[in-house]
């Protein structure tokens, strides 16, 4: 792990690039999408949700560094659960307000 | 923006105009007081520019017993204006501006900063650390925390103060039903705290995880340090709920987009929701410390092992993931559907099973324990009963049929404040009380205490039983005044008087205090209490290196068997020679941070944009310059190390 770190600090860091880059395409594609395509509007969610899961991987992989650690993988509980919660506020919001399309 | 202020102060009720002239005087006092003494040298040195977490803990403890008076004395001029009926004492609006500022301030600036005093202060010395993992992220922590507390405060004298009640519901605090700075007041200050609350719980949970001596695996952690762990995850996830709903609403005044406004598409349900998914695992927050807190208590002075450590680690960790799926139970009375109700009446209801666990557990480590009834203790044993009635009528509330009875009615309040008085409350002055000599090397009195003990509890049960009596009989929350024909003048009066008696034993742990930094028993052992844990290792107050060396752990109380070989005349293996300690530099860009974020705030309240891009820039200017920073710390060497030690 020393090692890595000392290597990393010496070469050009291209994983933060590919990353950089890999998601300003994707914000960009997503944009486009909700834009400028001819798709209906239950497609375009599908896609911008693949988009999104893309998004994620490549925040947690070229930023995060969620392959690398030194010692116990405590990271990967904190993403697990992190999924959970998120899991928890976004389903469970939607649930709770479903009383309102019924209201409107 | 100064027209607006000074045509505000005009118009304001007398009290706010009088306490607008203390503030200057205290101000002016203050300033006096540091320049005749010539401290301000000191001040920046020793106090403003530190990263010694100790310190900050220290900083925080102040701040919150300062912000404790201002809510206190909150509470008493609501009591006031409600001991009779049809009382003229404060005016709809001021007393709207009162109560949301008590309940705002004694969450987020009371029982915050004092649970971040306690971790600051304990946890690095508990499990063998020198710092923290960022002790830097930790001084800025608290510089967000102490300029978002300074901006919320500055509300009743600069514009007005927020008036839509703690929870800033929309449409009331959005602009169209509250065109004034208050509510931005609120929105900003929250905005600001907020980011130094996610810092810190990132911070403790890379302290926890990372920076534990040699041989304390996580079993073998004290208990407070898993509590604190549990604390950090439920933070980290919660909070940026609340910096979303805020954003949002903040845009929604300042910008005017339209999120909560029913126009285009905005939904004011949606911000109840967002705040609540933050709000009620904020509950938690603040009393699973406590839980820690009276873990290290109720072991030492009952001088047992804690029953069930496993148990406890589990419940703590069960909590932390339970109080994520419970936050519909605030709005029950929404409108959403029973499946939705009863799934989420379920699941709080489910919180009370790890927390029965702890609590029978507390009373099995006291059972055949010997146990001393010191401070730290009392506050401890007065804990479980207040907190088992405020579990218990959580759970009435809990159950969604009848929380629609007793939906914005007194009994609500009654329960809140059993549990975080009872609960947070109770428990951080037990906190306060144990660590007190280790952070300053001195006890308080004993005497004074139990008053003050005395005069809180007592004061407790009189003022806040009568309010679910209150509840029953139709009082709704927020009402300013009532006619006498509705017969609830006579409990009101009631819970006025343990009002006031609460708020004497608030006094007298101020003069306890005064009285112990002159007369109070120094603590020369620095083990003043026959502790358990590493804290207690350590001379009081604690060198700021902390350990010469970092001891090795063996043991789950790890001070006490260390203790008790040495009773049985086994001699700890001989210590390596010292070697220098690097420590990380003081720095003052933290308090900067903290400056910049003030002003950017301070000029978004009144719609000031230059102000605000100039505080903006402040803040981006600091961060680059920490970015571009070569800072690498300091060496303490061996021969500094020998005379620390020896002195």
């Amino acid at each position: 792990m020393m090692n890595k770190e000392h290597l990393s600090k010496k070469t050009f860091p291209w994983a933060h690039v590919i990353g950089y880059v890999g998601s300003i395409v994707l914000t960009v594609l997503a944009l486009w999408f909700t834009v400028k395509a001819p798709l209906s509007q239950g497609s375009i969610i599908t896609i911008l949700l693949a988009l999104a899961i893309l998004q994620i991987l490549i925040q947690l992989i070229f930023f995060m560094h969620i392959t690398e650690s030194r010692g116990p993988a405590y990271h990967s509980i904190a993403i697990a659960l992190g999924f959970l919660f998120t899991f928890a506020v976004v389903a469970g919001s939607l649930w709770v307000m479903t009383f309102n399309s019924q209201v409107q | 923006m100064i027209n607006q202020i000074v045509e505000y102060l005009r118009n304001a009720d007398p009290l706010i105009q009088m306490s607008a002239v203390a503030a200057v005087l205290t101000l002016l006092g203050i300033i006096f007081a540091l320049t005749y003494f010539k401290k301000w040298g000191w001040l920046w040195r020793e106090w403003i520019t530190t990263v010694d977490h100790k310190k900050i803990g220290i900083m925080y403890l102040i701040c919150a017993l300062l912000m404790l008076f201002r809510g206190g004395v909150d509470a008493l001029l609501m009591r006031t204006q409600l001991a009779f009926p049809n009382m003229n004492f404060l005016d709809s609006q001021h007393y709207n501006e009162i109560f949301s500022t008590h309940g705002t301030i004694m969450i987020l600036f009371v029982a915050m900063p004092l649970i971040f005093a306690m971790m600051n202060i304990a946890v690095p010395l508990q499990i063998g650390a020198r710092d923290v993992a960022f002790p830097f992220l930790n001084a800025v922590s608290f510089w967000l925390f102490f300029f978002g507390a300074l901006l919320f405060n500055l509300s009743f004298i600069l514009g007005g103060s927020p008036d839509a009640g703690w929870v800033s519901y929309p449409p009331l605090a959005e602009l169209s039903h509250s065109p004034g700075p208050g509510i931005n007041y609120y929105v900003l200050s929250l905005q600001i705290s907020g980011i130094g609350s996610i810092a810190t719980g990132i911070n403790f949970i890379v302290t926890i995880l990372k920076m534990r001596a040699p041989g304390m695996t996580l079993m073998k952690m004290p208990l407070f340090c898993w509590s604190v762990l549990a604390s950090c995850i439920v933070i980290i996830f919660a909070f940026p709920a609340l910096t979303v709903a805020l954003a949002l609403l903040g845009m929604d005044r300042i910008f005017g987009t339209h999120f909560f406004t029913m126009l285009h598409g905005g939904n004011p349900m949606m911000y109840v929701n967002l705040f609540w998914v933050w709000g009620h695992p904020e509950v938690y927050i603040a009393i699973l410390p406590v839980y820690g807190i009276l873990s290290e208590v109720v072991s030492t002075f009952s001088r047992k092992r804690i029953f069930g450590y496993k148990s406890m680690v589990a419940s703590l960790m069960l909590i932390s993931v339970i109080s994520y799926f419970v936050w519909v139970h605030h709005f029950f009375t929404m409108g959403a559907g029973p499946g939705v109700n009863s799934f989420f009446a379920v699941a709080s209801m489910a919180v009370g099973i790890p927390t029965g666990v702890k609590v029978f557990n507390w009373l099995f480590t006291m059972f055949r324990g010997r146990i001393r009834l010191t401070l730290p203790m009392l506050w401890s044993l007065t804990f479980i009963p207040c907190f088992a009635v405020g579990g218990a009528t959580g759970i009435m509330l809990a159950s969604a049929p009848a929380d629609y009875q007793f939906h914005n009615s007194y009994f609500v309040i009654a329960h809140f404040h059993q549990t975080l008085i009872g609960g947070a409350v109770f428990g951080l002055l037990a906190g306060m009380y144990y660590w007190w000599p280790k952070m300053f090397g001195f006890k308080l009195n004993e005497t004074l205490g139990k008053w003050a003990f005395w005069f809180f509890n007592i004061g407790f049960y009189v003022c806040f039983m009568p309010q679910y009596a209150l509840g029953f009989m139709g009082m709704t929350r927020r009402v300013y005044t009532y006619p006498a024909e509705t017969g609830w003048g006579t409990l009101n009066f009631v819970s006025t008087i343990g009002a006031y008696l609460m708020g004497i034993g608030f006094l007298f742990i101020v003069v306890q205090i005064l009285y112990s930094i002159r007369y109070g028993e120094r603590d020369t052992t620095g083990d003043p209490w026959d502790g358990r844990t590493l804290e207690w290792s350590l001379p009081s107050p604690v060198p700021h290196y902390n350990f010469a060396q970092i001891p090795t752990v063996n043991e789950r109380d790890a001070w006490w068997e260390m203790k008790q070989q040495r009773k049985e005349g086994i001699l700890p293996p001989t210590k390596e020679p010292l070697k220098p300690i690097h420590m990380p530099n003081n720095s003052s860009l933290p308090f900067f941070m903290g400056l910049a974020f003030f002003v950017a705030g301070f000029g978004l309240v009144f719609n000031q944009f230059i102000i605000a891009t100039v505080g903006l820039i402040g803040v981006v200017v600091c961060m680059l310059w920490r970015s571009l920073e070569k800072d690498t710390g300091h060496w303490i060497s061996v021969d500094e190390i020998k005379q620390m030690e020896a002195s």
